[in-house]
């Protein structure tokens, strides 16, 4: 399992003063309106939506008060210098399995009775390391295992709070659906036939069984519907019938019917890409982002009729067969054919670096600089229709921000500073100034328990007595 | 008429087979956690009970006396979370390795690999809901003596196999007969997060899944209730509702026992709890000291393992732990105190410790991280009787308690200290020492809050 190790270095930013570490984490927790107001000054602002300025950023409460080249410092303001640094909204990532202690229920075919929220790991390490990348906000997704997988979680990066309060308020809830090898290739991992050897196979094993699992589930999810909507008239006209079975696998699929969820489809290949539009579109829901979508770029002009997203890879490909036909100019064939496109992670490690996948697009396909940074930004924003909340620079929205010591689409570019809700969550140069501490502290944990050990040698079980 | 109290004092006898008459212990120092120490005391056994205690009690003319100089006698431990008592439990075979499974089946699985997989909640995998510890206690078990010799009187002790692994009992650690050795059943639905190994072996194999489950059967348990009364008032003319022992089973438990290692765990099933409206308590805990307000402000009881985490033996030298990993199990032992300071109500449990020199380390481990000795006395002892609503018969020495007590030369907890006597329902046992040592290479025996 993986922990935090320097899950306090943001905060000492503010309060180099006090070490106390309980002083610090009930800091943390207090509300953003007790901290005075923010003001990020002399800073190159990418406000993504409203072009770029050289000015300041006022932040109160949590959101932006105000942007401009010239504002009033409130008298209580904390100033922060950036001169010759580069203000960015957060960058949002669409497509991430970071921060939850389990990721696939890969035992079914549909498993849409589990989710992401009940998951949640806050001490994962991974949070940390993607808030030095610049990330403030994550889609955290179910796996690929599973035509219908499980429901997925947006969250903040709040890196230090409890689970609950990473969630995202106000974000509509995901599930992830998957097509093509993974799901059909789940529970007969030896690639034998189903019921060869002593795998116990799983339906499906072909991607026509991929279109049958997932029309099967909305055809039960119909069902189910009906039934609590039966119930619902009757209960309405007075009588008092016997209320259905609560089916927790079903439920989500019919707030998907009912535009109430939010479908994420893993995919690659165009054949599969059309398959779901049209599954969707037979049952009259609509797939809110295709993601990796390789083979987007074929079929884009389908892709923006149906009004999803496409959420992929700037040059990641070929580690398996359906992901070959790849081009690195995808991301901006299909942002030119009108689809909403952002770029993901799907990793720990990219993850931190989401900023130069956004650049590549710059080289392939040449997109302007704004529409390379709405891949990360504002455009997975308005596909976790979030956007209204986070994604650009613009007052009233949250102070989700990351200051780059250099142009955010240069690969020399380093993140000096990330705000999300208007607080401190990482700052570059206390995170140096900690490392001898935790280093030390770190040693004298060691060095005890070394001690401990010798001491407290364990009785008996056949060792003589010392 | 008046061969009428012959009769029952010969049924009496009959039925208590142990000493006849009464024991007293006469001029000990006696400890009743209830209330003040009593520097020179006497407590007179009878019957089974605990028939008067303090410092100017007469001895009675029958009873026989344990001259108590340099003795202390407190309450008998209880262990608030065990499978002492459950023969089954004890040996443990190798093998498994699923992640997260109980490696050995106290009571017989339900999924064993020869059935067929799961495939989703309506299958109720690993669910035995509806085993009770009280038809499967025996007094048999090997690990009884080592464990009286503990100090152990009482365990609350639980089936330790699946997700829903059944209900517990409050049993005594020795009796003549099984039946003799439960002092109360419905101690609780005793859950571990099990989950499949890979992905053909059913459903779940996620911790996600579990949960889920876990979710569903709450809910479909509600609907069955609901439906089997909705028949009992009109039977006539309405289909009958299936019958179902994983729902009976958890509908007959008034709470359940949740595993929950790291703060995340324990912020995660209080809130999972409170969603499903039933009483929690949450077992394990290692990483206590740093959950203490999310406790306090649920205001929920903790189990406590005394198995502190220790480094794994096969770990890799080159690969040191994250600087999480050893706090953890540095701050571990402070758990008690920590939770003692904030006014969590929590108990101590063995975790499997089964001897008597491990499990005194084990306390004075917590002890010397800063809680105090009564307080950890009172987690072994009285706190755990209340948590289970015994605390009437059970946990301290009082009159008309039941005579469970252990009788010390030195101070409980104290490395040195001589374990002389353990009553268990009057009856005196005197411990052996050194307990059979393990087998070289036998796998430890598994218990519950160790897997996770």
């Amino acid at each position: 399992m993986k922990f935090a190790c320097c899950r306090r270095s943001w905060a000492s930013f503010w309060l180099a003063p006090l070490t106390s570490r309980r002083l610090v984490l009930l800091f943390a927790t207090s509300l953003a309106a007790a901290t005075p107001p923010i003001v990020i000054q002399n800073a190159t602002i990418l406000t993504v939506t409203k072009g770029t300025l050289n000015g300041s950023v006022l932040i109160r409460d949590g959101k932006i008060a105000e942007v401009g080249e010239k504002i009033m410092v409130p008298a209580d303001a904390k100033v922060i210098d950036a001169s010759g640094q580069f203000v960015m909204p957060g960058i949002i990532d669409c497509h991430s399995h970071i921060a939850a202690d389990s990721i696939n229920e890969g035992s079914v075919s549909v498993s849409s009775m589990v989710g992401i929220e009940d998951v949640l790991n806050p001490d994962d390490i991974s949070i940390y390391r993607a808030v030095a990348g610049g990330v403030t906000t994550a889609n955290i997704l179910h796996g690929s295992a599973n035509s219908i997988g499980g429901k997925c979680t947006v969250i903040k990066l709040r890196w230090g709070k409890d689970a609950h309060d990473m969630i995202f308020q106000g974000a509509l809830p995901g599930i992830k659906f998957a097509l093509g090898e993974n799901p059909k290739r789940a529970g007969n991992p030896t690639g034998q036939r189903i019921g060869a050897g002593n795998v116990q196979g799983r339906y499906p094993a072909t991607r026509m069984g991929v279109e049958d699992v997932i029309r099967e589930a909305f055809n039960e999810a119909k069902v189910y519907q009906q039934s609590w909507k039966d119930y619902n008239e009757k209960i309405a006209q007075g009588e008092q019938p016997a209320a259905p079975r609560r089916d927790l696998k079903l439920e989500p699929l019919v707030e998907v019917l009912e535009g109430k969820r939010l479908v994420h489809a893993h995919c690659y290949r165009a054949d599969e890409i059309l398959m779901l539009l049209r599954v969707a579109d037979d049952y009259g829901f609509k797939i809110r982002t295709l993601q990796h979508v390789l083979e987007g770029y074929k079929v884009a002009k389908e892709i923006a009729a149906h009004g999803a997203g496409a959420s992929t890879f700037s040059d990641w490909w070929a580690y398996k067969l359906e992901a070959f036909d790849a081009i690195p100019y995808n991301a901006a064939i299909m942002t030119r054919k009108g689809v909403l496109v952002s770029l993901n992670s799907d990793s720990d490690e990219l993850m931190r670096h989401l900023n130069d996948e956004a650049a590549k697009t710059m080289k392939y396909g040449g997109l302007n600089e704004t529409e390379a940074l709405s891949l990360v930004t504002i455009n997975p924003a308005k596909q976790l229709m979030i956007d209204n909340r986070v994604g650009s620079i613009e007052v009233g929205k949250d102070a989700d921000l990351t200051i780059f010591d250099k142009h955010p689409l240069s690969n020399y570019a380093k993140v000096e500073k990330v705000f999300i809700d208007g607080q401190l969550y990482f700052d570059r140069a206390s995170d140096l100034a900690d490392r001898p501490e935790r280093e030390t502290e770190k040693k004298k944990l060691m060095d005890k328990e070394k001690e401990e050990q010798k001491k407290n040698a364990p009785v008996g079980r056949g060792r003589p007595a010392a | 008429m008046k061969r009428l109290p012959i009769l029952v004092l010969l049924m009496a006898s009959a039925l208590f087979a142990a000493p006849p008459g009464a024991i007293a212990i006469h001029n000990a120092r006696v400890i009743p956690v209830s209330g003040p120490a009593i520097a020179k005391g006497t407590v007179v056994l009878r019957n089974g009970l605990i028939e008067a205690v303090g410092a100017d009690v007469t001895v009675p003319a029958d009873a026989w006396v344990i001259e108590g100089d340099g003795l202390t006698v407190y309450p008998g431990l209880i262990d608030a979370l065990s499978t002492f008592g459950l023969p089954d439990a004890a040996p443990a075979p190798s093998g498994g390795g699923a992640r997260g499974a109980t490696p050995q089946p106290a009571t017989p699985a339900p999924a064993q690999p020869a059935a067929p997989p799961a495939r989703g909640p309506e299958d109720r995998p690993f669910t035995t809901s509806w085993l009770k510890a009280a038809d499967l206690v025996k007094p048999t078990d090997r690990r009884l003596e080592s464990v009286r010799a503990e100090g152990y009187t009482t365990a609350v002790t639980f089936p330790n196999h699946g997700i829903f692994a059944g209900q517990g009992a409050i049993v005594n650690l020795a009796g003549e007969t099984s039946g003799a050795m439960v002092v109360a059943e419905g101690a609780g639905q005793y859950l571990t997060f099990t989950t499949t190994p890979g992905f053909g072996g059913g459903f779940p194999n996620s911790l996600m899944g579990v949960l889920a489950y876990v979710r569903q059967v709450y809910l479909d348990a509600d609907h069955y209730k609901q439906a089997k009364q909705f028949y009992a008032a009109h039977s006539r003319g309405t289909p009958r509702p299936e019958f179902d022992r994983a729902l009976e089973g958890v509908l007959e438990s008034s709470r359940v026992l949740l595993p929950a290692t790291r703060r995340v765990e324990v912020d995660r099933l209080l809130r999972f709890a409170n969603e499903l409206h039933v009483e929690a308590l949450l077992y394990g805990l290692p990483e206590g000291y740093r959950s203490a307000d999310l406790l306090k402000n649920a205001a929920a009881t903790a189990l406590v393992s005394l198995k502190w985490p220790e480094k794994a033996k096969d770990s890799d030298p080159e690969e040191p732990d994250s600087i999480r990993v050893l706090e953890v199990r540095d701050h571990a032992p402070s758990t008690p105190a920590v939770l003692a300071r904030s006014g969590v109500r929590f108990a101590l449990y063995s975790g499997g410790i089964d001897r008597r020199a491990d499990l005194f380390k084990a306390v004075k481990r917590a002890i010397d991280a800063g809680l105090a000795p009564e307080d950890a006395l009172r987690a072994m002892t009285l706190t755990p009787a209340e948590i289970y609503g015994v605390a009437d018969r059970l946990g301290s020495i009082e009159k008309g308690k039941i005579a469970n007590l252990v009788v010390t030369k030195g101070d409980l907890f104290v490395d040195k200290t001589e374990v002389k006597y353990v009553f268990v329902d009057g009856v005196k046992f005197e411990p052996v020492e050194e307990p059979p040592p393990a087998k070289p290479g036998a796998p430890e025996a598994s218990n519950p809050g160790e897997n996770q």
